[in-house]
């Protein structure tokens, strides 16, 4: 009886070490700590978000996934995949800001209305905008973060130019340079060679993104916001910020080209059909496909 | 009345030299600093490291051709010295000994798609430069734990990209690695004050050392940490020799 029960605790002590290991928990904030931070803000335009206004809404409509202390532990999580985010930590995907840094108020707030496509997180476009930047207020208050530092400078985007056959062109082989393909594949259908063993930053398997599946980015789906997209990474995630490695110039010629791997019919898609472009050679060596 | 006065000057006399001493010996200490040395080794046979297949990348796996990768959570020596070994002063620093940081930028290289060093010491707030000698892009991404303050940051470097230059803001033992090829896996062992990192014979040195009685910390990446306590005479070497069991 005594041994049968031994044998039991410590097949339930090893499953829960198996669940508890690989899932590092870094959140370690208390009730005690967020109440003194109830004063935070958000600035959006002319509007000045207040965290305390928040609580209730956060209450109803967002606790459930993201948990009473932000830490993404809400009852939702054991059936959520991609996981809600711990908001203790501070790492955000959707920023107009550089890779390592806080995103600025209005990013968060655009993400709200938006919503994450291919994630449980709903889009929330019919709170008025009072409601949404003290939510955003609110899920600041949550990390330390935003007391320690200031969110990034956002990068600059300069005017779209005219789309045109060369400038597809000149994307293919950008995409061929600085090798996307390795995670999202030469057709851009998320099965690159590294595809398979991506991870994200608390080591849970993570796809990268299929252009050719007709599902939105999750931080937006205007030309300017793919831009924004690789030039900044989703921090938290294996996509990275290719702000140094890009120019401007060519960073517009990729978006362009990134449009004709979608499946969505474009002026892009078009052109390069016209071109009978070809997909990037991955046995190419590197700068030269 | 006078006596007194007298008394009073000669004392104070005797405290200001003192302290000037005082200051001035901190002084000479800083020119004639001392230094820790020792050996790490590991107990035992060197576990076996597994071999990587870096099939994925045919840039990466023509590197290796002639000499196949091997996985680096131990580095063991001939005579059982242990490398990759970050060996630090935990206790016992003056602040501003322990604010002091080297001059020198240390490099992070990705070459044949591994990192070199495989483990990089640095101390708070020290600049950093990531490089890459690969023809293949690469992308670089430390997770550390955002709670301590150090942000977690993710960037590409394409064939031939430039450095890239970060720092660290708090101590942390931070994990690196390149999603694109996920064999590759590195540490930015992030520490105050002055440290050093054990070579494959498992030697390693610290200097810049003051005068002072010391805890000293040894890291492996696997095995866990150790302490010993350490005393360093001006000028000269204390030493610290540690064993590692594999787990
Ligand atoms: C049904 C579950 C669910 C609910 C309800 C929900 N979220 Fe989320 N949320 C998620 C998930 C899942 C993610 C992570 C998605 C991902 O990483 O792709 C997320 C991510 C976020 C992010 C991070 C965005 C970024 O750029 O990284 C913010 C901010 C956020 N949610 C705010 C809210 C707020 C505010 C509410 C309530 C109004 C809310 N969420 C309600 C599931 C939910
Ligand atoms: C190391 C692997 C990797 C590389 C290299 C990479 N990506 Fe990604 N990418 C990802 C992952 C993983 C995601 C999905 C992130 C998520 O859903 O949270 C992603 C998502 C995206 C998205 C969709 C983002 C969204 O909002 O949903 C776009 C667009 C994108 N990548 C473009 C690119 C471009 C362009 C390049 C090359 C300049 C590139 N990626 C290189 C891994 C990678």
């Amino acid at each position: 009886m005594q041994r049968n029960n031994l044998r039991k605790w410590s097949l339930l002590l090893g499953a829960v070490a198996i669940v508890a290991l690989p899932m590092p928990s870094w959140a370690q904030l208390t009730k005690y700590d967020l109440e003194s931070r109830m004063g935070v803000e958000s600035h959006v335009g002319n509007i000045t978000g207040h965290a305390k206004a928040a609580k209730a809404d956060y209450r109803r409509y967002c606790v459930v996934c993201h948990g009473e202390l932000g830490d993404g532990n809400g009852e939702s999580f054991p059936w959520i995949d991609p996981k809600p985010r711990d908001f203790q930590l501070g790492v955000f995907k959707c920023r107009s800001t550089p890779t390592g840094t806080l995103p600025t108020d209005q990013d968060l707030f655009d993400t709200l209305a938006r919503g994450l496509d291919r994630s449980n997180m709903p889009q929330w476009s019919t709170f008025t905008k009072q409601q949404r930047a003290d939510l955003v207020a609110w899920v600041k208050h949550f990390s330390p973060r935003w007391t320690n530092e200031k969110p990034g400078t956002p990068i600059t985007i300069p005017p779209e130019p005219e789309v045109t056959p060369e400038r597809i062109k000149a994307g293919r082989d950008v995409f061929a340079r600085v090798q996307c393909w390795k995670c999202h594949g030469v057709l851009g259908q998320a099965n690159g060679p590294s595809a398979a063993t991506l991870t994200d930053d608390l080591g849970r398997p993570i796809a990268a993104y299929n252009f050719t599946e007709g599902a939105r980015p999750k931080c937006g789906d205007t030309d300017r916001d793919i831009y924004r997209i690789f030039m900044t990474g989703l921090d938290g995630t294996p996509m990275p910020s290719f702000a140094d490695n890009i120019k401007p110039d060519e960073a517009w010629d990729l978006v362009f080209y990134l449009r004709t791997l979608m499946s969505q019919n474009s002026k892009e898609k078009a052109m390069a059909k016209q071109l009978g472009l070809k997909p990037v050679d991955p046995n190419a060596p590197a700068g030269q496909q | 009345m006078s006596k007194r006065y007298n008394f009073a000057a000669v004392l104070s006399a005797v405290v200001l030299i003192c302290c000037g001493a005082l200051i001035l010996n901190q002084n000479v200490n800083a020119a004639g600093e001392g230094k820790i040395t020792g050996t790490v080794k590991l107990d035992g046979p060197a576990p076996h490291m597994k071999g990587i297949d870096m099939g994925k990348d045919p840039y990466c796996a023509k590197a290796h051709a002639n000499d196949p990768a091997h996985l680096e959570t131990y580095v063991v020596g001939a005579d059982g010295g242990l490398a990759n070994v970050v060996v630090y002063i935990s206790e016992g620093l003056s602040g501003s000994a322990a604010a002091e940081s080297s001059a020198t930028e240390p490099v992070f290289d990705q070459k044949n798609c591994m990192y070199t060093p495989h483990v990089l010491g640095l101390t708070v707030e020290q600049k950093f430069k990531v490089t890459t000698s690969d023809q293949t892009t690469h992308n670089i991404h430390p997770l550390p734990n955002p709670m301590t303050g150090n942000i977690p940051w993710n960037q590409s470097q394409p064939p031939g990209a430039a450095p890239v230059e970060k720092s660290w803001k708090a101590p942390e033992m931070i994990p690196v690695q390149c999603n694109i090829h996920p064999w590759m896996h590195g540490w930015f062992a992030v520490v105050k004050g002055p440290h050093a990192t054990s070579d494959t014979k498992g030697t390693y040195t610290i200097s810049n050392v003051p005068a002072g009685n010391y805890t000293v910390t040894a890291w492996q990446e696997a095995a866990g940490t150790q302490t010993q306590k350490v005393t360093v005479a001006a000028g000269g070497a204390g030493s610290a020799n540690f064993t590692f069991k594999p787990k």
